[in-house]
Order: C-alpha cells, then sequence, then structure tokens
C-alpha cells in the first residue's frame, strides 16, 4: 500500500484553478520529485498535503495519508500527523524560523508537541538532531537565535525540525534555491544522508537537483499532471511536448552560435577597483578589493561568484551607484569617476545596467511606454513625442514586444516580458556597454534562454559589450566569451570560457563547476565539493581568502595573499597552481558522520 | 467602497443644495417655534432650536462648514506633509536628521493646548482653526511619508532613473510621488475625520466657529444644552456626525485594499 495517494486534488482561488485534477502516489522511503516553472501549482500542490493553504482556497479530490483522510480535515485532527508524520522544508529559512526564538527552543517546541520527549531529556535530544545536521558546536548552537546563523545553517536547522520527529514523508518545497551553489550540494547531501527510510517529496525548478537525487518524477505545468514516471525514463523519452521544452531548457550547456568579437579594441579597462562599507558599528567591510579586468568591443564577460563575492558592489562602483575607494576604471580614453549624476552624459548613455529583479527594476505607477521612453527624453530632449514613440515601439520590437504592450503597468506582465521591457529601456540608447546585473536569474527556464538569446543577437547587430554577472554557470557557459571568478571581493581566476570549463586552474573554480547540479540522471549526483561557506566579508581570513575551505591549501597559504599570474591559459591567484592537480576529484568532504543511503 | 463614497457624496450634495430647499433661513429666529420638534410645521424637517432657528438649514451648513474644515485642513497638511516628508526621505542624511528632529520638537508641543492658546491670544477666526488643525496633522503625514520614500529611494527603478541621468527633482516627482498615491489617499481618508473631530471638540469647547455660524460640532454641543427636552437638537447632528465618520472610515480601509492588491498583483 502507498504511503500517500492523492487523487484528482482541485485547488482554486475564486474562478481560478491553480491545481487541477492532479493524483499521484508516494510509497514509502521513496524520492519523488515534483517539477514545474513557476506558477505551474507545484507549491500549492505540497501545502495543500498539510492543510496549509489560505482560507480563501477551495480544495476538493482525495489526500489519503497512511490509509487516513487528510483532504478538508480540522486544524486539530491534522495537527496529529503535521510535523509529526509529514516533516516539511521550505525555501527561505529566514521566514520559516521564529525571529524571536532561540533555535533550540524551537526544536524543543516540536518535541514537546508531539509528546515525543519530556521536558528533561528534551534538550539532548535536540542537540543531537543538530549534531546530526551537521551544525558545528551544537551546544552553542542551541542558545543562538536564527539570524546569528548563516542561510545554510538556518536550512540545516529547518531540517533538523522536519526530522526531528522522525516523520514518513518529509516534504522539501525548493530547499535549496535561496542558497549558494556550494552549500545547495551540500543540503542536498543532508537530505539524503538522514531520511533513512523517510519518503521525499522535492519540489524544485531545477531538472539538475532531481535528476540524481529522486527515483520518480512529476511533471507539472499550469495546476495540471503532465508527466510521471521513473526519472531515468522521463529524461531519456518524455512524452509530453512541454517536459521536452523544459529538458531542453535545462540541458542546454552547448555554447550554441557565440560568434567570437572579432574587434579586439578594448573598450572599458579597471585597475585595482576597491569597494569598501561601513556598516553601523563602523567596521569596515572590504566588498571589491583589487579587481582589474579588461573588457573589449563585442564581448561578453562572466563574474561569477557566491554572494558576497563582491560582483554586484564591483559594477555598482563602476557605474557610479556606489563610490569606488580605491583603483581607476576607464571608458573610451575617459576616466569613469565620481557618482553617476556627476559623469559626462556620454557615459551614462553608454553603460546601461539590466537588474535581476524585473518587477523592482520598474516603476509599478508607470505605462510600459513611459518606462522605456523615459532614456529618451534625458538624453535626446529635442526628440518629437511622435519620434519618441516610434524608437519606443522599434526597441520593444528588437526584444519581441508588440504594440500592445505599451499602455500596460509592470503588473501586467510575465516576469518574462517586465524583463524584455527592462531590457528594452537599457537598449533604447544603445550603449556600448549592458551590465546584466543576474538578469535571467529570476525567470524560468524557458523563458531564460529567450531572454539570452535575445541579448546574443543584439550583441551580433551592434557589437555591445556585456559584463554578465551570474552564480548560475550554466547560462554562463552559453553566453559569455570569458569568465572571471570572484571570491570574496577578490578576484581567483579569470579565463577563456572553454578553457575554464574544460580545464579550470582555480580549486575554488573546480569547487563551482563540481557543485552545479548535472541535469542527467545517468550521472551520479554531486558530492559538496567543498565543506563550510563563504566566511563573513567583515572578518576575511588571512592570506588567501579560500584557505580555510580549500582542500590543498598549505603554510604559504594562510600566510601570504596570492597574485593573479599566468598559469596555463588562465588568470589565476593562487599560490600552488603549478603544483597541484586538478583533474582528479577534490576529496569529497562529508557533511555529517551518519552514512549515507 | 461604493457605499461609503456614494453616502459622502449624498451628503455633500445634500450640504450644498439643501438649504435652497427649505424657505428658512439659518440665522433667521422665529419666537413663535421654539424648540419645535421636527415636522412638516413652518417646513421645520429636523424641528427647531431655543431661538427658533431652522435646524434643518443650521445642520446642512455645519456639514458644510465640517466638511470645509476638514478638507481644507486635510489639503494643509498633505502638501506640507507629503513635500517635506518626500525632501526630507529623498534627500537623507545630514538634511532629514534636522528636518525630521524639528518634526519630533513640534510633536513635543501639547497641541490642543496650543490650539486653545492660540484661539484666545487671537480673535476667533475661521482661517485659524484650518490652520491650526493643518500645522498639527501635516507632522504625521511627513513621518509617513518619509517612512515610505525611503523604502522607495532603495528600489532598483529610482537606480535604474538615476543612471540615465534623470534629475533628481524629476525622481522625486515622477518615479517617487505616483508610488506614494497609495498611503498618502488612505492616510487623508484618515485625517479628515481626525480634522472633523477636533473641528467638533473646539466647537464643543465653544473656541470654534463663531454664531449665528454653525458646525456640527457646536450644533452637538448646544443639542447637549437642550438634551431633557429637545433631544433632537443632539441626536440629529450627532448621527450626521457619526455617519460622515463612519464613511470615510470604511472609504479608508477600502482603498487601502484597493492599492494593496495594486502592488502585490
Amino acid at each position: 500500500m502507498s504511503l500517500l495517494e492523492v487523487k484528482h486534488l482541485n485547488i482554486r482561488y475564486n474562478d481560478v484553478a491553480v491545481v487541477n485534477g492532479v493524483s499521484f502516489k508516494v510509497s514509502r522511503g521513496e524520492s519523488v520529485g515534483i517539477v514545474g516553472e513557476s506558477g505551474s501549482g507545484k507549491s500549492q500542490t505540497a501545502l495543500s498535503l498539510l492543510g496549509l493553504l489560505p482560507g480563501n482556497a477551495k480544495l476538493t479530490g482525495s489526500i489519503i495519508f497512511d490509509g487516513e483522510e487528510l483532504a478538508n480535515k480540522s486544524n486539530k485532527k491534522l495537527d496529529r500527523v503535521r510535523g509529526r508524520r509529514i516533516g516539511i522544508v521550505f525555501q527561505d529559512p529566514m521566514q520559516a524560523l521564529n525571529p524571536y526564538l532561540r533555535i533550540g527552543q524551537q526544536l524543543r517546541l516540536v518535541l514537546l508537541q508531539h509528546e515525543l520527549a519530556n521536558n528533561k531529556d528534551a534538550d539532548a535530544k535536540v542537540i543531537a538532531m543538530l549534531q546530526r545536521v551537521g551544525l558545528p558546536d551544537p551546544e552553542r548552537q542551541f542558545r543562538a537565535y536564527p539570524h546569528e546563523l548563516s542561510g545554510g545553517m538556518r536550512q540545516r536547522v529547518m531540517i533538523a525540525s522536519a526530522l526531528i520527529c522522525e516523520p514518513d514523508l518529509l516534504i522539501a518545497d525548493e530547499p535549496t534555491t535561496a542558497l549558494d551553489v556550494t552549500v545547495q550540494a551540500q543540503i542536498l547531501d543532508l537530505l539524503e544522508e538522514l531520511r533513512d527510510d523517510t519518503a521525499l517529496l522535492l519540489i524544485t525548478h531545477d531538472l539538475g537537483i532531481v535528476a540524481g537525487r529522486c527515483e520518480r518524477l512529476l511533471v507539472l505545468e499550469a495546476g495540471k499532471l503532465i508527466e510521471s514516471g521513473a526519472t531515468t525514463s522521463v529524461f531519456s523519452s518524455p512524452e509530453n511536448p512541454h517536459t521536452r521544452k523544459l529538458l531542453a531548457a535545462a540541458l542546454r550547456t552547448d555554447r550554441g552560435e557565440i560568434q567570437e568579437p572579432n574587434n579586439g579594441k578594448t573598450v572599458l579597462g579597471v585597475e585595482g577597483a576597491s569597494v569598501s562599507f561601513r556598516n553601523a558599528a563602523k567596521d569596515q567591510l572590504v566588498a571589491v578589493a583589487d579587481v582589474s579586468l579588461s573588457l573589449r568591443k563585442g564581448e561578453t564577460l562572466a563574474i561569477v561568484g557566491e554572494s558576497g563575492s563582491g560582483k554586484s558592489s564591483l559594477v555598482r562602483a563602476l557605474l557610479g551607484l556606489i563610490p569606488m575607494r580605491a583603483g581607476r576604471a576607464v571608458y573610451a580614453g575617459e576616466a569613469l569617476e565620481g557618482p553617476v549624476q556627476s559623469r559626462a552624459a556620454s557615459q551614462r548613455r553608454d553603460l546601461q545596467l539590466v537588474f535581476q529583479d524585473p518587477v523592482s527594476a520598474l516603476n509599478p505607477s508607470l505605462r510600459v511606454s513611459a518606462i522605456v521612453g523615459e532614456p529618451l527624453l534625458v538624453h535626446q530632449a529635442k526628440l518629437s513625442r511622435a519620434g519618441r514613440s516610434e524608437r519606443v515601439i522599434a526597441i520593444l520590437k528588437k526584444v519581441g514586444l508588440d504594440e500592445s504592450y505599451l499602455r500596460r503597468y509592470p503588473h501586467q506582465l510575465s516576469g518574462g516580458q517586465a524583463q524584455r521591457v527592462a531590457i528594452a529601456r537599457a537598449l533604447i540608447l544603445e550603449p556600448k556597454i549592458l551590465i546584466c546585473d543576474e538578469a535571467v536569474n529570476a525567470l524560468d527556464g524557458t523563458v531564460r534562454q529567450q531572454v539570452l538569446e535575445l541579448l546574443k543577437n543584439v550583441q551580433r547587430e551592434s557589437g555591445l559589450s556585456i559584463i554578465f554577472i551570474s552564480h548560475d554557470l550554466a547560462v554562463v557557459r552559453s553566453i559569455s566569451h570569458r569568465v572571471a571568478v570572484m571570491y570574496l571581493g577578490r578576484l581567483v581566476e579569470i579565463a577563456d570560457t572553454a578553457k575554464l570549463f574544460s580545464k579550470p586552474s582555480h580549486p575554488y573554480t573546480k569547487a563551482l563547476l563540481d557543485a552545479s547540479p548535472v541535469p542527467d540522471p545517468r550521472v551520479a549526483p554531486v558530492r559538496a565539493p567543498l565543506r563550510g561557506e563563504t566566511p563573513s566579508p567583515l572578518t576575511p581570513p588571512s592570506g588567501c581568502a579560500f584557505h580555510p575551505r580549500c582542500a590543498f591549501a598549505a603554510n604559504i597559504c594562510v600566510e601570504k595573499k596570492p597574485a593573479l599570474r599566468d598559469a596555463d591559459g588562465s588568470r589565476v591567484a593562487c599560490h600552488r597552481v603549478d603544483e597541484i592537480d586538478l583533474r582528479i576529484s577534490m576529496p569529497g568532504v562529508k557533511t555529517t558522520a551518519s552514512p549515507g543511503r | 467602497m461604493k457605499t461609503s463614497a456614494g453616502l459622502l457624496l449624498l451628503i455633500l450634495l445634500l450640504a450644498i443644495v439643501g438649504p435652497w430647499l427649505s424657505p428658512n433661513e439659518y440665522q433667521a429666529t422665529n419666537f413663535d417655534a421654539i424648540l419645535q420638534a421636527p415636522g412638516t410645521a413652518g417646513m421645520h424637517w429636523f424641528g427647531t432650536d431655543d431661538l427658533g432657528r431652522d435646524l434643518f438649514v443650521r445642520t446642512l451648513l455645519g456639514i458644510r462648514i465640517t466638511l470645509l474644515v476638514a478638507v481644507v485642513a486635510s489639503l494643509v497638511s498633505l502638501i506640507i506633509g507629503v513635500s517635506y516628508g518626500a525632501i526630507a526621505g529623498y534627500v537623507g542624511g545630514r538634511v532629514d536628521a534636522v528636518m525630521m528632529r524639528f518634526v519630533d520638537t513640534l510633536y513635543a508641543l501639547p497641541f490642543i493646548f496650543f490650539v486653545i492658546l492660540l484661539m484666545v491670544a487671537f480673535e476667533r477666526n475661521f482661517l485659524l482653526i484650518f490652520v491650526a488643525i493643518g500645522a498639527i496633522n501635516w507632522l504625521d503625514m511627513a513621518r509617513i511619508v518619509r517612512g515610505q520614500t525611503l523604502s522607495l529611494r532603495e528600489r532598483e527603478f529610482v537606480d535604474a532613473a538615476r543612471l540615465t541621468g534623470v534629475s533628481s527633482m524629476r525622481i522625486i516627482f515622477r518615479h517617487i510621488a505616483p508610488n506614494l498615491l497609495g498611503i498618502v489617499a488612505v492616510y487623508v481618508t484618515l485625517t479628515i475625520p481626525q480634522a472633523i473631530l477636533v473641528e467638533s471638540f473646539l466647537s464643543f469647547l465653544g473656541l470654534g466657529v463663531q454664531e449665528p455660524q454653525t458646525s456640527l460640532g457646536a450644533l452637538v454641543d448646544a443639542g447637549v444644552n437642550q438634551m431633557e427636552g429637545a433631544a433632537w437638537m443632539l441626536l440629529i447632528p450627532a448621527a450626521l456626525l457619526a455617519l460622515i465618520l463612519l464613511s470615510f472610515n470604511f472609504l479608508g480601509d477600502a482603498l487601502r485594499d484597493f492599492f494593496d492588491a495594486r502592488q502585490s498583483q
């Protein structure tokens, strides 16, 4: 008999059906992945299993868990199952943990609520659980508040609280989406190792995550279950055309056509750029330290790194949104300096930025025509109203939107359409350099491909130079000519894309590559290549900032900061680059003491 | 929302054209009909007061003046508060600190006492009531607008505008102000009833409008004195006052829901 059986599940809000006739089963100990793009109903399905839908949701159908009907049952009845027999891990642990309670208290409450421990032995059980999820110094973390932990540690606490009652089913709703890629691999390993015979329902938009980790897959689209089956068969022979599209978007690791920049003239040079902030306590936080780069005409330079690597601070300083503390940047023979307001109009025209979140980058009270046309008002004030509107229509057409979008407000656009509008605004002045700050990060796979194609087309037509910031290596690979890797504010490696992906020279680059999930079930899932998390930029480690996490660290790495030097076709900042052999995988790092499945 | 807005419009319309429907004048006394109960006799639909003046016309006149005071006072607070708050929030830094400490200082003044002092020191006049009420309400408005501006300033669309070289003035008026609209509209519907209450309170104390002019507060005050013999003198203006206040509050709630929905979509 299956552990969970969902039959004809329908969820409606007013007249909108978000989940439409979904049926599936989960057996004991099985791992099942639910994948789909945003709006496919995957999270709604997960929440409905626990009776966590908002009050205005209407649920029909049946949810049978271990022989018991859960659909539309009272909270009192559900409380015996929730937490006790079905655990859940949410996407954002900061929101899922109570900021006013210490970690230990929150976990204690779970045990006491379900009468799995008494007052006396609860603490010991909680500490043992924290130890199992790999929290360093669990006795101390027991008394910590959620904000004192890093994102990865918080997610470990969430997993501890979901597993502490040893549930029969664990639901993980995008458990690693908010985390860096090297930490993501650690958390996925941890889930795998700890769940023993707990069944796992892993909800994600990332096919790479489920590929090696789930036995079966359910694919949702627009509230309907469009495909289900063993992971290997879904990947090898998808039946539904939409599944094929999803897979094509995820599997796209080939570089497509990327025209090499023919004219090698340097358009932007950065030398020794540094950016620092002071927090309320007047501590100096060095966000970017001594970074030098150059960008050629028609070239795409990707800057990759995890959160806190300083990649966004670097470009914000180049654009004059924040001050550069040291170093200089030269564009077209002239220095880029001072805040953006005081720069020459030509510089403001030629350097444009596309933001990560199109929703917050578009003024909600203006129509698309006003948003896209505004740069023209500033830079070509003499242009007539008709001339302006002609230009706006032309640029919208270029990004794939027709005239019907002119009168829309941002909230009437989908994520992909909004990002196109943001790109249109950035391109309308025909800039020479376009900076994309995680510009496709918030977009679903298929839309992401379209936007990347759009950028490539524009580059081919107009010789635009692009600085493309991302933490997603698959995206970087498909668009960039060269890649710069940053870690804790410093450049650790810069090389041609093909060289960097096939033969990384810096141990951190290698780790980033190894940590990226491969959307292929035949490849064994990645094991976390790195231990720990990025240290706080307030207290950077001595010497090479990467040494505490590096498997190859030696004494010199602790003592001396490495400088960038040429090695094997890359520019690398590593003392031991000539001695170490990265072709063999780095010694894998186990996250906990318990054996994996 | 429709009900409360419709009701307010109806009351406003009645207050504007109503007095012409009645043959009676607001200041005319009729000593033959003192404290006459509501009815059709002499067309005194709401009855008369202790001087024999027609209460229908006087109540409508009271609504006119009460709404006028409220709207003008709210406008004063709107104009001062929004520009003060938006500038403090957008410029930030030291300017913001100085501007907001000034607001804090004004907050520390006991305001009813301040208004009473003003009323006593100067000749009682209409204008002064507007100024006094507006001068107090703008403090809240400035604080709310400043807070909102601080968070709007950090939004990426403001950075995007700065990057293309849009001037600070244009950013404030084109990018920030329209996004304040929701919260300001909601807050105005809350300051209007507040201003009405303050005006009623001042009139009730005898510091408000001058006879033979009147306001809802003054009518309630007069009604309280005749409560035992002529309850209508209290009940009718008090009920209308309550109706207006409730309508504004419901309107405010509805507006908030409306703008919330638009923001979150």
